[in-house]
């Protein structure tokens, strides 16, 4: 019940949004977004709401908290990016890190972070929620111990995605 | 002032798009033709959002009621790209690897070893 | 001459440059990733002929690109690995 009323709200906010066209709403506006927002909440519950962990304000502070870091880290992959088009130096791998991430939602949130940020790209995740990343720019430290450490592949960003989303 | 951060916002737009389609010939396999298809046109698509965003809140200001609508349209597609593009770029990454396509020049690859035992 | 023209024009010039990388590409996910990338930058060139035309249908048309793209993608990619679609 709870899942298919916050279902609901999110998918009516939306409505409200992409029919705003500068005036207030009329009321046929709102009466057949209110039918399609119920359609559509009944339908994708159990999809859209696995648990009721996201509800909890603190989380969305995390989020917005984690947006500037990530924009940051994300302009200093395009000049890196930039910087392996124009003098073609690559010296490419696949590793496997363990950032022993507990559900889902974290390891989702990590696995794009990891895309967009400097030098890495996920590739493949196996049961035990393992990564497999591959990197662009291998250091030799790195290969040295079997169970690779994080930190020089992809910073912090563990962390950040175990405070959001467990 | 408003147009010269546009036109500053379009410039990085256009120059990433372009580096991102250069990067695509340049590269020599898959793995890193992805680094350069998804960071490069993720990052250039979202500077051209804020550029429709902005101007479509500066026409909004100047008195244009309906150019409101551009800015929130603009923000939900932001979010779209935003959240699709490297979702996109790990699937195709992990079909190619199963595939069979190998990383040219690779010094490591846990993966395959995985694979094979 | 709107700027907002003149970018679309850069835009264009980019999808033909990766256009080459979808016609020589020699594997199946060279040409996927080519693919993937002319999605991402018609999705900026429709966001700006609406705003250089003043007209919210095309930025509508672009979101719904991006979704039904993004799932095209998520296809392809599932059918080069073998599994059941």
């Amino acid at each position: 019940m709870l899942a298919f009323l916050a279902t609901t709200i999110f998918c009516f906010v939306i409505w409200l949004l992409l029919t705003n066209n500068g005036n207030m709403w009329g009321m046929d506006e709102i009466f057949a977004g209110i039918v399609f927002s119920v359609i559509a909440g009944i339908v994708s519950r159990k999809i859209f709401v696995k648990d009721m962990k996201m509800a909890n304000p603190k989380r969305w502070f995390m989020l917005l908290a984690y947006l500037p870091r990530f924009f940051y880290e994300m302009a200093k992959a395009n000049f890196d990016v930039a910087y392996r088009v124009i003098t073609g130096k690559i010296k490419p791998g696949i590793v496997k890190i363990s950032p022993g991430l507990k559900n889902d939602l974290s390891l989702t949130i990590l696995a794009n972070s990891i895309t967009l940020t400097p030098g890495t790209l996920s590739v493949d995740v196996d049961d035990e929620r393992n990564l497999f990343v591959h990197w662009i720019n291998v250091k030799e430290e790195v290969l040295e111990k079997m169970p690779r450490e994080y930190k020089p592949i992809c910073s912090n960003f563990p962390d950040w995605a175990r405070r959001i989303g467990e | 002032m408003i147009w010269e951060i546009l036109c500053i916002f379009l410039g990085i737009g256009i120059i990433f798009n372009i580096l991102a389609s250069i990067g695509l010939l340049r590269f020599p396999d898959v793995y890193t033709r992805l680094h350069a298809g998804t960071k490069c046109t993720t990052f250039g698509s979202i500077f051209i959002c804020f550029s429709a965003i902005l101007y479509g809140l500066w026409r909004w200001h100047d008195g244009e009621k309906q150019m409101l609508a551009i800015s929130i349209h603009s923000f939900l597609a932001l979010i779209a790209i935003l959240l699709t593009n490297p979702t996109g770029a790990h699937a195709i990454a992990r079909a190619a690897h199963r595939s069979g396509v190998k990383p040219v020049k690779a010094i490591v690859d846990d993966l395959e070893e995985v694979k094979n035992d | 001459m709107n700027v907002f023209m003149l970018t679309l024009v850069f835009v264009l010039i980019s999808i033909a440059v990766a256009m080459i990388r979808v016609l020589l590409g020699p594997t199946v996910p060279d040409r996927v990733v080519g693919l993937d990338t002319i999605n991402t930058l018609v999705i900026g060139g429709m966001i700006l002929f609406g705003v250089a035309y003043k007209e919210v249908i095309y930025i509508d048309v672009a979101i719904v690109y991006a979704l039904l793209s993004y799932v095209t993608t998520l296809f392809i990619a599932k059918y080069l690995e073998g599994g059941k679609l």
